[in-house]
This record gives C-alpha cells, sequence and structure tokens, in this order.
C-alpha cells in the first residue's frame, strides 16, 4: 500500500466499498492496488455505486467516457482518478 | 488444431441431428410429451421451433406469441409465417394486461421520469437503456444509460443513477416473467416440456432473466454461438425474413439492438473472439486471425470473463446446506 497517499481521499473510498458493496464490519482487507473488478468485489452496479459516491463524496462530475477500468478498478486507480479530476477543476 | 476465420463453422445436419435426438431423450425421460416454444420472430426461438418440430412433429409442438403493447408488430408478423412454415397453427397470448396487472409500465416510467421529468409515455414518448457502443476501441465499463425519443423523434442520452437502473431491470423484467408463467401454463396443461431459446451468448454472458426466459425444462441451444445458429437456420429453413432480421430485444418501447443493450459489438465478431478465448488463443494471434489489434481482442476477452463472472448467480441453483443430523 502506497503510504504516502492522501488518505483523505483513499480511506473513504475504502470505507465505501467495504460497508456498502462487501457488507463487512471488518474493513477493507485488500491492497490499494487489488483489481476490483478482477477479484469480484463489484459488478456493473458496483460501478454506477462508485461514480455516485466519488461525485457526492468529492463533488466531481464523473463523464461517461470516463467510466474505465484504468480509472476504477482499485482503490488507488480512483484516489489518483480523484486527484487528476480536483487538480483540472483547480 | 489452428485458430481460423472458419472454426465456428458446423455440420448443420451432424447437429441438428445431435439436438433433435437430445431433446427427445430428455422430454422421454422427463415423462413429458411435447414440446412448448415461445416464438418471438427472432432467429433464436425460430430454430428452437424448427428443432422442436423435428424432434417431435408438429401435432406435439405448442408455439406461443407472446407479445406486449411495446412489441414490433414485425414480431408477430414473423413469428406467424414460421408456425405456418412448419404446419403449427400459432397461439396469440398479448400479455400487456397481465403486465398491467403486475404495474409494470408505470414502475418503469416512474423511473425513466426521475431522470427525464419530460417523459410521458401516453404522449408518445419512448425509451430504451443502452451501454456504451465501442468495447473495441474504449475500455468503457458496462454502465447504463438511458435513450428517451420524444414524439418528434429527436433523442436524448442521460446516466442512469442505480436506482432508477435497477427499477427500470426489475419493472421489465417482469416481461419475460409473465412470458415464462404463460409457457407454463401451456405446458402442464398439455404434460409438454418448457423449451429455452437462448443461446450460448446469452446464457453465458448472463443475457437472460432469472426465472424469466431462463425459467425453462431444456435448453437445446445453449451451447451454440450465434453465428451458429444462423447455421442452423439456414439449415431448418427458418424463414428469410427472421434469417435477415438484426438481433433485437424488442422489450423496450423505442426500438433496440442487442449490441445497445448487452453486447456492445457485432455478434460475428464476438463469437470469434470468445470462441478464441474459451480455446486458450493468446491475443495477439486471435487478433491477427479477426483482423483486429492484440489490445482490441484483449478488451473484449476483459468484458466476456467479467460478464460471466458477474451472472454466475443467474446460473446457479439455489443454495442449500447439507442436513446436520443424519443416521
Amino acid at each position: 500500500m502506497n503510504q504516502t497517499v492522501d488518505q483523505n481521499i483513499e480511506q473513504p473510498i475504502r470505507d465505501f466499498i467495504a460497508t456498502r458493496l462487501l457488507y463487512s464490519n471488518e474493513g477493507f482487507n485488500y491492497a490499494d492496488d487489488a483489481s476490483l473488478l478482477r477479484e469480484g468485489i463489484i459488478d456493473s452496479l458496483g460501478v454506477v455505486e462508485l461514480v455516485e459516491f466519488l461525485q457526492t463524496q468529492f463533488q466531481l462530475k464523473v463523464d461517461q467516457q470516463e467510466v474505465r477500468p484504468d480509472n476504477f478498478d482499485s482503490v488507488a486507480k480512483m484516489g489518483a482518478f480523484v486527484r487528476r479530476k480536483r487538480g483540472a477543476t483547480a | 488444431m489452428h485458430f481460423t476465420k472458419d472454426s465456428l463453422n458446423l455440420d448443420p445436419a451432424l447437429e441438428t441431428e445431435r439436438i433433435v435426438k437430445f431433446l427427445q431423450q430428455n422430454v422421454r425421460q422427463t415423462m413429458r410429451r411435447g414440446a412448448v416454444v415461445g416464438i418471438s420472430g427472432g432467429i433464436d426461438s425460430a430454430v428452437v421451433f424448427a428443432l422442436s418440430v423435428r424432434a417431435f412433429g408438429p401435432n406435439k409442438v405448442v408455439a406461443v406469441m407472446m407479445p406486449d403493447k411495446d412489441s414490433d408488430k414485425l414480431s408477430e408478423q414473423l413469428a406467424r409465417e414460421l408456425a405456418k412454415k412448419f404446419g403449427v397453427e400459432p397461439m396469440l397470448e398479448d400479455i400487456t394486461g397481465a403486465l398491467q396487472g403486475f404495474d409494470c409500465y408505470r414502475r418503469r416510467d416512474e423511473a425513466i421520469a426521475h431522470v427525464f421529468p419530460e417523459y410521458n409515455a401516453d404522449k408518445g414518448y419512448k425509451a430504451k437503456i443502452v451501454l456504451p457502443q465501442d468495447l473495441l476501441d474504449n475500455a468503457t465499463l458496462n454502465v447504463f444509460s438511458v435513450t428517451i425519443v420524444r414524439p418528434d423523434g429527436s433523442e436524448e442520452t442521460k446516466p442512469l443513477p442505480a436506482r432508477d437502473m435497477l427499477q427500470i431491470i426489475a419493472a421489465t423484467n417482469l416481461k419475460q416473467r409473465s412470458r415464462m408463467s404463460t409457457l407454463y401454463y401451456h405446458a402442464e396443461a398439455r404434460q409438454f416440456s418448457v423449451m429455452g431459446t437462448a443461446n450460448k451468448n446469452e446464457h453465458d454472458q448472463g443475457f437472460f432473466v432469472k426465472y424469466g426466459d431462463g425459467g425453462v425444462d431444456i435448453q437445446p441451444i445453449a451451447h451454440l454461438f450465434k453465428s451458429q445458429i444462423y447455421q442452423l437456420a439456414k439449415h431448418l429453413g427458418v424463414p428469410e425474413g427472421i434469417q435477415k432480421r438484426p438481433p433485437t430485444t424488442d422489450t423496450y418501447s423505442a426500438p433496440q439492438n442487442q449490441e445497445e443493450f448487452f453486447f456492445r459489438l457485432p455478434y460475428a465478431t464476438l463469437d470469434q473472439i470468445w470462441f478464441a478465448k474459451e480455446n486458450n488463443v493468446p491475443a495477439p494471434e486471435a487478433a491477427r486471425v479477426i483482423g483486429l489489434t492484440a489490445e482490441q481482442v484483449q478488451r473484449v476477452y476483459d468484458d466476456i470473463t467479467r460478464k460471466i463472472r458477474t451472472t454466475d448467480f443467474l446460473r446457479l441453483l439455489p443454495p442449500q446446506l447439507e442436513a446436520s443430523h443424519t443416521l
């Protein structure tokens, strides 16, 4: 796990996946670079819920063309995506 | 054996014989006396119907047409032509009343109106839900949008929030489940078997409704790629109008092909890529044969893997525990 990242972005994403997609009270027990699609953690509904979560949590507008594995397939990729979007709108 | 563009070609006469025997054996084993087939005017149900007539004869096959108010009129016309050609008088069961009883249309339209407040089916608006269409060149994930068609013909598409997506799909699935109930009425009234009409693409990737069109007694063509269904259709003499009709869902009020709704690329391309994947052909080699890039093929490999994995639950029987006490 990359310890240098801004935990204000990654932690809410981990919490959302753990509680809303994995129905787990034990937190997110995967590496931040684990593939959520390959591990079977999210399906297409999960992707839509993650998009809605990122939009609400981080006040972003996610375009449908951005809903790609390289932006949504792991906590790390979502974190980087949020940072890029914030940078672009800053 | 090498992977070639012709790898999907089968011997239609031999395959027909194999399926006919399979149907006869299974119907006999389950003490049924014939077959019930829902004919939609599409290629898959036409092939299953023709195979059933071969297996049991026209007097032991019931063909049921089950349109609702959103169905394309061409579907019934083609279904009638098919039944006539094979010597069967089709039955018409309009399921619109049953769907109104389930509140299908109001529930569906309510969710569409959350996204498009102007949407009003009574004023001539039509709608459909669609996936991104550029799978070969864009790795976008399978996230639905909703498209409305206004009475003046103009179209608009917006992303579909999770809650509305679920409501639209749940309401629309009432159609397939109403059809399943209708087919079982006719099957049980005669001690016949209900024939499934899902091909391999639909069955394995989960493009069917659990206990809807997935609620059947036998799956005669679930092992065949769509391209192979067309080969059988030609061999069996399915009417040309059905053979030439582009695959459609005929489920939403706006016209919708199966690529828009689920598969995201033409079946002929999808079948070749999927066959290569199933036979462990490396993406670069498959790409060379099909005439695509390795990256495009890999994208489709990944999409197939995801669809199969996320729809596993559709193909499973309900899990249950073993008894905790035995003698």
